[in-house]
């Protein structure tokens, strides 16, 4: 079994906020991210798939389709967007970190030729990151 | 949604590697330029991996606020600035990295149960790297 990460960087601004909570309770537990003008990050997404080397090509996946599969789910969705008003799945859901990876992961299973999706990791700064493996 | 979420903080201290169970001899040959009696220091990365469900309502494994102030008067306030061999857990145990990996992460497994403890991993250097998941798989 092989491993393959691509990365790719995407800029894009959120805010946390809870309709269902006080403004009083948003502040405490959200903090400075709850400024509803938003704040913004450079993103950096890792995309690892893994698959058994294909013997005729000696790819683990065909890069151009992952490349494809991540500008079309990825980028176009969420590159110097505003996400929690320009992407569908934020409308409903908080677009923390670890919401932006299950929905990445979402948006790429099942859409691979060859390779399993293994591990989608965003980095919201160099210090923090999550890793989504696709467990319930 | 079960995710895994880490978080890297940095603290600077010195150490040194010496054994009173080798000769002096002994020492130098296996600690080498790191059994200087003065000591030398790093800039740790420190990261630690936490994991747990997606919280429906926050959005959150765990809030964030928690892990730094915990990491911040748990682990950083006792190591940083610090000379590691002056602390009571190294008084008859060398400071290396993998002692100090295991050290911080019994802290944060004690003490934050917020979220399960995956993995402590301690940057020395560029170069080399420490992890300690306890019993669990890294």
């Amino acid at each position: 079994m092989l491993y393959l990460t691509r990365k790719v960087e995407f800029a894009a601004s959120h805010y946390y906020h809870n309709p269902d909570f006080t403004l009083e309770e948003n502040r405490r537990i959200f903090g400075k991210c709850n400024n509803p003008n938003g704040h913004g990050h450079n993103y950096l997404l890792e995309v690892t798939v893994k698959g058994e080397v294909d013997s005729r090509t000696g790819f683990v996946v065909d890069l151009k389709q992952l490349k494809e599969v991540m500008n079309r789910e990825v980028l176009e969705a969420m590159d110097h967007r505003f996400l929690n008003k320009e992407v569908p799945e934020f409308a409903k859901q908080i677009p923390t970190t670890e919401n932006i990876a299950v929905v990445i992961w979402e948006r790429l299973a099942g859409k691979l030729e060859r390779a399993k999706l293994h591990r989608i990791r965003v980095y919201e700064t160099p210090d923090l990151f999550v890793d989504f493996y696709g467990e319930v | 949604m079960k995710a895994h979420l880490s978080r890297r903080y940095l603290f600077s201290a010195s150490h040194r590697l010496h054994s009173d169970a080798l000769s002096a001899e002994e020492n130098q040959l296996t600690y080498g330029k790191c059994n200087n009696p003065y000591g030398h220091g790093h800039n740790y990365i420190l990261q630690v991996t936490v994991s747990g469900q997606v919280d429906h309502e926050t959005g959150m494994i765990c809030n964030l606020v928690d892990l730094d102030g915990f990491v911040e008067t748990g682990v950083l306030a006792r190591y940083d600035h610090q000379n590691l061999n002056t602390l009571e857990e190294f008084a008859h145990e060398v400071p290396t990295t993998e002692n100090l990996c295991i050290h911080i992460f019994e802290i944060v497994q004690r003490g934050f149960p917020q979220a399960h403890l995956e993995r402590v991993c301690l940057e020395e250097t560029m170069m080399n790297s420490f992890e300690y998941a306890g019993e669990g798989r890294i």
